[in-house]
């Protein structure tokens, strides 16, 4: 796993590692491991580390905040941490203040749409939320006649019809009859709904690289240990083989989520060049989630398709994450549009700019 | 604990911007003197002197070296941003890219001063060509089982024996060449190859072209009648060639040129499609780009790190190996999404011959410079599995 140089990400690892540690996770049938560890994180003033101080969070950077949520990956962490974030992220964006206890953004698929009514309640239905459920407080994107606005609503006051993702982890169907938020507030220019995805999706890119980061740590352990034909499979050419792609699937997901992250941390607008890195790294990490996936069970034999054993909680979850804030077959529809628009010859000086 | 792969997101600095703007409006110029055709890569004319001399003139050969060996003390990030436009452009650096690249550093290195000083200004003015002499008839990726002989006589070498696919040797002015000089000892099988400047077009060698698949003339093979090479002319130490050749491989594995050697079939196929593209040819560019992009990161990266001072050796080899992949696979995906593109497109003709010749290139790319496995037992070295 790579270390980490930068406190906040030090210090959540400390708690993951005290508090989440994958195999004592994996074995408690109770989930009583969930409630100690959100304590831990919110003491910490992690799961608010993009709401800046005045609105009740802790005031990190972008940088950080993603640095975390990488770091959450390799741990797989299955609390509403990158959900929080990204809800007081939404909140920030319209100056609304952050409440306390776990949230979830909506929507968090690109083709649903909550709607605002002229007397502003919200009404609309947003499929594959993640941790709605376990969520207190929704950050809603809602549009209007008036253009884009950002809500925070009571999660009491939906419809929510539970659902699990592949992962097992929350994916819910929240649907707003005519909600009125606590508070609404009109979303910055040029804010819409395609933001809020893209940050989304670079988001899911970050956990997504760090599950792989995992999968190829524990493959390769995996492999230095278990024997057979009197040899560790380490020494099979064709598992190192295999093990050399997993890296490089890795290395990719890695390098295509922090370029993004480091995209928005420095942007000023997410404009084409934007889009272009958060767009491919939602499509490179899902690929990377199938292959290198695919290659970790291969590696583990009938050992890492058992519920025991603690790769699925990686491998699923990666690939269930390809899911949220638009798949890549999604980004990749839309990415495919931007460059045909931007014409031939537009291409490689848009890659190159980067 | 496995070795923490690294991709810091590098970006290329300011003025790296400016050189890329000078390199388009120079390679813009060019291509309207009609020195080259951007949209035709399978020309026969790749071998360019008059273009190698204006690129040097430009002071983008040797960028890096020293400035008393006629180089400009510029960053290695600037030499990537030169390289990936000329590559991108289809510009002919045939003769000039694997001394820029490998020859030139390993001079450096290894040459004794007096050469340095004759050869190393001549390839930044562009003047002369290098090639590669590693292979050998039965030694390619098992570069130990190397038999050319250097057998040593007064005040230098002969040699004897035959080297084979080497790039540019019928146009070469030099080679840079390993040779047995003592056999491999039982504690190590790595011993006893030695590197040589070798002058070419001199007698005691012999070019002999192979044709390749593309229908081009590339490589050759190179046979070394008691060839003779004086003292001066053994680079670095004598018996111990492989460790100076693998310090080279970050360099000549991670470059922009190790993924964009087909990368004008996407170009062709976005200008086909046109601006309002349906839904699968959507997908096909958007997923292309998006691995394009990614593995540029990567290979960004890379630089970044040799810029540092770094020896990332593992890194360059998965941005090889995932490019070399990428780029064998790229001319099958457009083929694909090129299948329902109307027969009306007006650059058609000009998609289909590309095709033609990027398929029948994609072959060879995860061959060159090192195996698909090859890589990959390097990859498995790294990760702690050998
Ligand atoms: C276009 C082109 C240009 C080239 N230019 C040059 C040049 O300028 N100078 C030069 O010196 N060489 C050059 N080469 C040669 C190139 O470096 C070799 O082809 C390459 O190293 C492979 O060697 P080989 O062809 O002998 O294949 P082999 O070594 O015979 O390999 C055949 C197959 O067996 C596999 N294999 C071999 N050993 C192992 C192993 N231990 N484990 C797993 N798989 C293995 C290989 O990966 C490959 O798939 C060029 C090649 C090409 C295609």
């Amino acid at each position: 796993m790579a270390e980490s140089d930068n406190i906040v990400v030090e210090t959540a690892e400390k708690i993951f590692a005290d508090l989440a540690d994958p195999q004592t996770v994996n074995n408690d049938k109770k989930d009583s491991w969930q409630a100690p560890l959100w304590q831990a994180l919110s003491e910490a003033g992690l799961p608010l580390a993009w709401v800046p101080d005045d609105l009740g969070g802790s005031g990190a950077s972008l940088a950080d905040g993603f640095a975390l949520l990488n770091a959450a990956g390799r741990f797989a962490v299955a609390v509403p941490l990158a959900e929080t974030m990204l809800a007081g992220w939404l909140l920030a964006q319209a100056k609304i203040a952050s409440p306390e206890g776990e949230m979830t953004v909506l929507p968090a698929s690109p083709k649903d749409r909550i709607t605002r009514d002229a007397d502003g309640a919200l009404s609309g239905r947003a499929r594959g939320v993640p941790f709605a459920k376990a969520a207190k407080h929704f950050a809603v994107l809602a549009h209007g006649k008036d253009g884009a606005s950002i809500a925070l609503v009571d999660a009491s006051k939906a419809r929510i019809e539970t659902g699990l993702n592949v992962g097992y982890d929350h994916s819910d169907t929240v649907t707003l009859n005519k909600v009125q938020p606590v508070t609404v507030k009109p979303a910055p220019d040029g804010f819409d709904q395609t933001t809020m995805m893209l940050m989304g999706g670079v988001a899911r890119s970050l956990q997504i690289a760090g599950a792989l980061e995992s999968m190829l740590d524990i493959s390769v352990r995996y492999s230095n240990e278990r024997v057979a034909f009197e040899k560790k499979i380490s020494k099979f050419q064709a598992v190192q083989h295999n093990l050399a792609r997993l890296a490089g699937e890795s290395a990719a997901a890695l390098a295509a989520a922090t370029s993004a992250a480091d995209a928005i941390a420095n942007a000023k607008s997410f404009d084409d060049a934007v889009y272009l890195e958060a767009a491919s790294a939602k499509i490179r990490c899902a690929e990377a989630a199938e292959k290198g996936g695919a290659i970790a069970h291969q590696v583990h034999g009938a050992i890492g398709f058992t519920l025991e054993h603690i790769l699925h909680r990686y491998s699923l979850r990666a690939l269930a994450w390809r899911d949220d804030f638009g798949s890549e077959s999604h980004w990749a529809v839309e990415l495919g549009k931007l460059i045909a628009n931007r014409g031939a010859d537009e291409l490689w000086p848009l890659v190159a700019s980067r | 604990m496995t070795a923490a792969l690294r991709f810091d997101p590098i970006r290329l600095p300011e003025k790296c911007e400016q050189l890329r703007k000078e390199v388009r409006a120079f390679l813009a110029e060019e291509i309207a003197a009609g020195t080259f055709d951007p949209h035709k890569p399978n020309r026969e004319d790749t071998d360019a002197p008059e273009f190698s001399r204006r690129v040097g003139a430009k002071g983008w050969l040797g960028m890096t070296w020293p400035k008393k060996y006629g180089g400009q003390e510029r960053s290695f990030l600037e030499r990537y941003v030169v390289t990936e436009e000329m590559r991108v452009a289809n510009a002919p650096t045939r003769r000039f890219f694997v001394a820029d690249r490998q020859s030139g550093p390993v001079l450096i290195k290894y040459a004794p001063e007096h050469i340095k000083m004759d050869i190393l200004p001549r390839i930044c003015r562009g003047e002369i060509c290098f090639a590669i002499g590693m292979s050998e008839p039965n030694s390619g990726s098992d570069l130990f089982a190397a038999k050319t002989r250097a057998t040593k006589t007064d005040g230098g070498y002969l040699i004897n024996g035959t080297k084979i696919w080497t790039s540019s040797a019928h146009i070469a002015d030099y080679m840079i060449a390993i040779f047995r000089t003592s056999q491999p000892t039982n504690e190590n099988r790595r011993h006893g190859l030695t590197q040589f400047l070798v002058k070419m077009k001199q007698p005691g060698i012999q070019v002999n072209p192979i044709g390749q698949i593309t229908g081009q003339y590339e490589f050759n093979e190179v046979v070394f009648t008691d060839f003779f090479v004086p003292d001066d002319h053994v680079l670095g130490e004598v018996d111990g060639a492989w460790k100076q050749a693998t310090s080279e491989l970050a360099y000549e594995r991670s470059g922009p040129e190790r993924f964009l050697e087909t990368y004008y079939v996407l170009t062709e196929l976005v200008r086909a499609v046109g601006p309002n593209p349906d839904t699968r040819s959507a997908e096909g560019i958007g997923r292309l780009v998006a691995q394009l992009h990614t593995m540029r990161r990567m290979s960004v990266s890379v630089a970044g790190m040799l810029q540092a001072g770094k020896e990332p050796v593992v890194e360059a080899s998965i941005v090889k190996d995932i490019g070399t992949v990428w780029e064998q696979q790229l001319p099958h995906r457009v083929r694909d999404l090129a299948a329902f593109v109307e027969e009306t497109a007006t650059n058609r003709e000009t998609l289909e011959r590309q095709l033609d010749f990027a398929i029948k290139t994609a072959p060879k790319l995860t061959i060159q410079g090192g195996t698909t496995e090859v890589l990959r037992g390097i990859i498995a070295r790294g990760l702690g599995l050998r």
